[in-house]
């Protein structure tokens, strides 16, 4: 047991990976260690409950804080007839939302918090029905079919109207709602209203083995299907005191680079197609389909789902395609050339990225702006350089950062990380350590805990598990940046125009999936 | 602009061959489009409607749209409104939450509809199954005509399934 610096609490540390601290409070810890961390820089990553009568014990609210020493991973208990807990969202606004998720889901009340409207519960199911307790009925059918109305802020004022777009939205995009407040063209207000996408992935997790449940972590939100089976296989691993072979974790982030290339590649050719610049969605979706026919090659899946599991990767690369594989970096380089001149060039272009959508550094900060959209915005956030494990110690990565915070500096950052992932792509290659690439883990019986913390090419994934005596998963948590970023996109919003709305929706390009689960 | 046209012309034209396999008639665009024609009279106009993926299937779908598949070539065209659509290509298992709004784009969409059901979840529920949040394969929802299993199905294998579900509409005579 030990402190860190400027908390009044004992922390474990848990063993490997990227530093990890575990504590336990009581109630007036809670509020007055979330001022601490506000006080010593940190951030909250997380916040998740889980309901642990089955162990004899009441519910845990746990919170995942971001500090310069590592991450801190705190539990509240809470007796079984104690079913509230004190407010976040005063100290860190993204609470609100994650405190309303909990809510619905196990039943527990943030005391003196403002917003306490329902998240995932849309009235589709019983209003009694917390679906993450234990004894919850797993055979709830359909309450309302119609519904329940939703209170959404209403603007007044003369000349003041509202939009309402989705949740089918017009595009190949996921659903949510969007309810704008507008004058004339411009936004005064936007409002998201998400959740309907809510699977019931937290239950789903409960009845998975936990050698299984890679697969699942992996559909959380598929565009991040690396991201998210990393950072569950990190937190086995850490649970059952394993870990996979080196040559497993310089392909995993091997994966995870070629995972953010193919995401910025996508964004950055939508990007231009939003601002009517078809050349670039060409141009663009060309490179990526490229890259994605590679990563079928390579790992078999075009999107590389299962190709990290609980051990290792699911398969060893082909030598000649990894032999190839810097050239094919050499060619993408030696193609992103000519696009990012026209790109930064291009008058009509640059005339919709820049001051569009901003989000400056102290409301960034204020409101706990994370990754990619982070970096835009003046924050130096990427934990492959802040708490790096390897293969990203031996490589070292420079975090790619702007200061002005709109939509064509999160198009700047995509650019310079597209560079920055190449030449991380080219080490990885070269540095491969030899060896095996797998090695099962031998499942471990008794209560163990852990903790899986992964810089996702959108920001910050986390997944944290519980496991039973049994060896089963009690619980697991999936945690998406898109829960501290929507509510930002509300603000970037503010005060442009709604034709530039899709524009500055995509420069966020924000996962639904990941936060409804 | 000089810029634009030299990369455009450095580039050059990589669209594909469009599929044959398992497609009796269509061994080229051409007689895809001739297909299409015949059974719909016109373009194949698609509304994507996401009722609870992973977004795994929409990147695929996105996928089609690039120029390796040459998808407008073809004659088929995403649009923005289901009063616009011959076809719903719906993914995902359907989320509970989600359940109205695809039965209203279904009762949206103009008759005759076709609905094509794409990716594991789409078709079976997938990983999700069905619970209290999720009322699992399409076809629980809504009459499907076509499914499309992968997860996520390469866009290759989403164009077969849009083709299959085309002609599966009686040819049109002669107006």
């Amino acid at each position: 047991m030990g402190t860190l610096r400027g908390l009044h609490l004992e922390v474990a540390t848990l063993a490997a990976g990227p530093p990890r601290f575990r504590a336990h409070g009581s109630r007036d810890a809670w509020s007055v260690l979330a001022r601490d961390v506000v006080a010593n820089g940190g951030r909250l990553v997380s916040l998740w409950a889980s309901d642990r009568r089955p162990l004899g014990e009441g519910y845990a609210v746990n919170a995942a804080y971001a500090l310069a020493e590592g991450l801190l991973w705190v539990s509240l208990p809470l007796a079984a007839d104690q079913q509230g807990y004190p407010d976040l969202a005063a100290l860190f606004p993204a609470a609100s939302r994650l405190q309303r998720m909990m809510r619905d889901l196990h039943g527990l009340e943030a005391l003196g918090a403002e917003d306490t409207r329902p998240r995932l519960q849309h009235g589709h199911w019983p209003a009694d029905l917390h679906p993450l307790r234990h004894d919850a009925r797993a055979d709830a059918g359909v309450a309302d079919p119609g519904g329940e109305a939703y209170a959404f802020v209403p603007v007044r004022g003369e000349g003041v109207h509202e939009i309402a777009v989705g949740p089918v939205h017009a595009g190949i995009i996921e659903p949510g709602h969007f309810r704008f407040s507008v004058v004339g063209e411009k936004v005064l207000r936007l409002e998201e209203r998400l959740g309907y996408k809510h699977k019931g992935i937290a239950a789903r997790f409960e009845t998975l083995a936990p050698l299984d449940a890679h697969r699942l972590a992996g559909r959380v939100s598929g565009d991040s299907t690396v991201a998210y089976s990393y950072a569950y296989c990190m937190a086995l691993e850490s649970a059952w005191r394993q870990s996979a072979p080196p040559r497993a974790e310089w392909l995993r982030a091997l994966a995870l680079e070629r995972e953010r290339v193919a995401n910025h590649l996508g964004d950055l050719g939508a990007l231009g197609n939003d601002a009517a610049l078809g050349f670039g969605l060409a141009q663009f979706s060309r490179l990526k389909e490229d890259w994605l026919r590679v990563n079928a090659a390579l790992t078999g899946h075009r999107l590389l789902m299962d190709y990290v599991v609980p051990g290792g990767v699911a398969r060893e690369p082909d030598a000649s395609l990894l032999a190839a594989l810097p050239g094919q970096h050499a060619a993408l380089r030696d193609a992103l050339v000519p696009l990012a001149d026209i790109y930064s060039s291009h008058a009509g272009l640059q005339d919709r990225f820049v001051t569009t959508g901003r989000v400056t550094p102290a409301l960034a900060g204020a409101l706990g702006l994370t990754g990619l959209a982070a970096r835009a915005s003046g924050h130096a956030v990427d934990l492959r350089a802040w708490h790096p494990t390897p293969p990203y110690t031996a490589l070292g990565v420079r975090v790619a950062t702007e200061r002005n915070g709109d939509v064509a500096a999160r198009v700047a950052v995509r650019f310079a990380e597209l560079t920055e992932s190449l030449r991380l792509l080219d080490g990885l290659v070269a540095g491969l350590p030899d060896g095996p690439s797998h090695l099962p883990l031998a499942p471990r019986a008794g209560c163990a805990e852990g903790i899986g913390w992964i810089e996702g090419w959108r920001g910050e994934v986390l997944v944290a598990l519980e496991l039973d005596d049994a060896g089963a998963l009690r619980r697991c948590h999936c945690h998406d940046p898109s829960w501290h970023n929507w509510p930002l996109l509300e603000h970037a919003v503010m005060g442009n125009i709604v034709p530039d709305f899709p524009l500055i929706n995509k420069s966020f390009n924000l996962s639904y999936a990941g936060v409804d689960l | 602009m000089l810029r634009i046209l030299r990369q455009i012309l450095r580039t050059g034209v990589v669209s594909e061959a469009p599929p044959t396999e398992g497609l009796a008639l269509e061994d080229d665009s051409e007689r895809i489009q001739r297909a299409i024609l015949a059974h719909l009279g016109r373009a194949l106009a698609i509304r994507e409607v996401d009722a609870g993926s992973c977004n795994g299937c929409e990147l695929e779908i996105h996928a089609l749209n690039n120029p390796y598949y040459n998808l407008e070539g073809l004659g088929i065209r995403f649009v923005a409104s289901p009063r616009h659509a011959d076809l719903l290509l719906v993914t995902g298992p359907v989320a509970r939450n989600m359940e109205v709004a695809l039965r209203r784009t279904y009762e949206a969409t103009p008759d005759p509809k076709l609905v094509v059901a794409v990716g594991d979840c789409a078709c079976d529920g997938g990983i999700f199954g069905e619970s209290y949040a999720c009322r699992g394969r399409v076809a629980n929802v809504l009459p499907v005509d076509v499914t499309i299993p992968g997860c996520p199905p390469p866009p290759i294998e989403i164009l077969k399934g849009i083709l299959t579900a085309v002609r599966r509409v009686p040819a049109r005579t002669a107006r």
